[in-house]
């Protein structure tokens, strides 16, 4: 008991850290807001219009922009791996991980407090390209029951993300090493999923990657529920995938971490 | 705690370091070989020696940041393996490389250290408050350290490792890259905080600083124990040790380089400087010699400082001869 007392109060203290770290150096939160909503104009003003008209069956008569924002919303979420990565390797090139080492603090305190500041951090950035998102003419058909699993489905993908971009940030040499090992779930495979346009109108060998991958039920679950669509097994499907990744990524952090001290 | 200066005439007391037969290799490089130490409780314990001499490694092992490959360790008699967590209750580690968050403030970085180590809200205001004021932070306490000069990251360096009131402090190369004020302000709060009773094991690189501040030295190099004892045990390893003795005419320096025939003179100078390598046993016997009736003006004893030891010690072609001598 005593043992989780202190765990918990050591990772309260973490958060806090990490959380005044964001505000104390806010560029690289703005950036995970400035890159999705870039995006989001984009689409939505230049490049939207064709893509639209082509979706036929999927867009279900709906203006591009309903199909478009889950899409920009998982983004935002993997927008912030590149923060965490570098967050966490700043710390391990720095004196100050020999220091937490030495000190009677629980263990894994440190990386719990970069995994929850960057939740936090994606909550925040959700939120604020959702109301970008309504600006530029976004409208949801979801409930508030609705509103509520989206928001499960985001949390639960950000702590995904965010155990994997520990252990990214873990194992990478560099800070630009950090930063480019999280590019390909930035970039990658939000494009490679059905962000943008269906699986369906993919390339043959592309569709079958872009239908079995994880980021794909996750935007699908949350186009469903925002667009009030049949979920289907979407949401079990993606929770599944947050969860799997979740526990890989935390046993693979764990493991670097122990490894760090040699 | 009580106030005490004099670190040796703790030896014989508590231990706060046991190490024996520490062992470090990474693959073929064998960076620690048998090490073995005792520092007491107390006392200002340095670990001398060049860059790769594996200063730092053992400070690493002592701290619980890496484990030795072989040899045990006990610090403030927890044994470093089985009670890693006691060990860390109880030390500061200030190492090589500032170890401050350079996003938080001076003062953020001292609560930070206080809530990690469930200091209480009101204390840990009062010890960061002190803190800062003593070590000449306070106009600086709400900036981050990346506006502060070098000496001042070691500041709040030792600063925040003394939040948690550690009875043994590691200060690692505490003063390497400072200039010489920083450096002399350094050593003064070192000083400080041996009179407060704590135990410090201080690794550095400079003879003088050895000198300056510990009680006892371990001469490292290649990963050995190659001299260990007091500044002035290991100055008298070495050959140089000499007596000088001036004279106000020349007819004074005759009759004492007659009594004294080992001296060698100085003509110009009226100087006799006689060999006098067992310190106060042979200086009164040179006294002796020269009786009452040779008019000494000055007398002087040098002994050879610790560079003259460094180099005997860690130098490969001298090393032996050394040894034969002081055997």
């Amino acid at each position: 008991m005593i043992a989780l007392a202190t765990a918990v109060q050591d990772s309260t203290t973490m958060i806090g850290r990490e959380l005044k770290h964001t505000v104390r150096f806010p560029l690289m939160l703005v950036a995970s807001i400035l890159v999705p909503v870039v995006l989001l104009l984009l689409f939505v003003y230049i490049l939207g219009g064709p893509i639209g008209n082509g979706l036929g069956e999927a867009a279900r008569g709906a203006p591009y922009v309903d199909y478009l924002v889950p899409g920009i919303l998982m983004m935002t979420i993997a927008a912030g791996s590149g923060n965490i990565a570098i967050g966490v390797c700043t710390d391990m090139r720095e004196g100050i991980i020999d220091r937490f080492r030495t000190m009677a603090i629980s263990r894994g305190a440190l990386l719990t407090g970069h995994v929850a500041g960057g939740v936090i951090r994606a909550l925040v950035t959700t939120a604020v390209v959702t109301g970008v998102a309504l600006l530029v003419g976004f409208r949801p058909q979801a409930g508030v029951l609705d509103w509520l699993v989206v928001a499960g489905i985001v949390a639960a993908f950000a702590l995904a993300l965010a155990w994997l971009s520990v252990a990214l940030g873990l194992v990478t040499k560099s800070i630009a090493g950090a930063n480019g090992s999280t590019l390909p779930i930035q970039f990658l495979l939000p494009f490679l999923s059905s962000a943008f346009v269906p699986a369906d109108s993919m390339p043959s060998g592309i569709r079958w990657f872009t239908a079995h991958q994880p980021f794909t039920p996750v935007v699908e679950s949350l186009r469903a529920l925002l667009t009030g669509a049949p979920v289907g097994n979407n949401v079990y499907l993606a929770l599944g995938w947050c969860a799997a990744i979740a526990l890989v990524s935390y046993l693979w952090a764990r493991a670097a971490f122990r490894r760090g001290a040699r | 705690m009580e106030a005490s200066t004099n670190g040796m005439a703790q030896t014989g007391g508590r231990s706060a370091v046991i190490a024996k037969g520490l062992r470090k290799a990474y693959g073929d490089n064998v960076v620690l070989d048998d090490v073995h130490l005792n520092i007491s409780e107390g006392e200002v314990f340095a670990l001398l020696g060049p860059n790769g001499a594996g200063k730092t490694t053992t400070v690493k092992i002592l701290s619980t940041l890496i484990p030795a490959d072989a040899g045990t360790a006990s610090v403030m008699g927890h044994d470093l393996r089985a009670e890693a967590g006691a060990v860390r209750a109880v030390i500061g580690v200030t190492g090589q490389f500032s170890a401050v968050d350079n996003l938080l403030t001076g003062e953020e970085n001292l609560l930070l250290m206080g809530r990690l180590l469930h200091v209480p809200a009101a204390e840990r205001c009062r010890r960061a408050a002190r803190l800062l004021e003593r070590f000449d932070l306070v106009e600086a306490a709400r900036r981050t350290p990346v506006t502060y000069s070098g000496g001042m990251r070691r500041r709040l360096d030792i600063a925040m490792t003394l939040m948690g009131r550690p009875r043994l402090i590691f200060l690692d190369e505490p003063t390497t890259g400072l200039d010489p004020r920083s450096r002399h302000t350094m050593w003064q709060l070192i000083r400080d905080l041996v009179a407060e009773g704590v135990t410090i094991l201080l690794t550095t690189q400079y003879l003088e600083e050895a000198d300056q501040l510990a009680d006892r030295i371990a001469v490292l190099d290649h990963g050995h124990v190659v001299a260990e004892g007091t500044p002035e045990e290991l100055k008298r390893r070495v050959p140089g040790a000499h007596i000088l003795l001036r004279f106000a005419d020349p007819a004074a320096l005759d009759a004492a380089a007659r009594a004294l025939r080992e001296g060698t003179r100085d003509d110009d100078e009226l100087l006799l400087r006689v060999p006098n390598e067992a310190g106060i046993r042979s200086l009164r016997g040179v006294l002796a010699r020269l009786g009452d009736d040779i008019a000494v003006e000055d007398l002087s004893i040098h002994t050879p400082d610790l560079d003259d030891v460094f180099f005997a010690l860690t130098g490969a072609g001298t090393a032996t001869l050394v040894k034969e001598q002081t055997r």
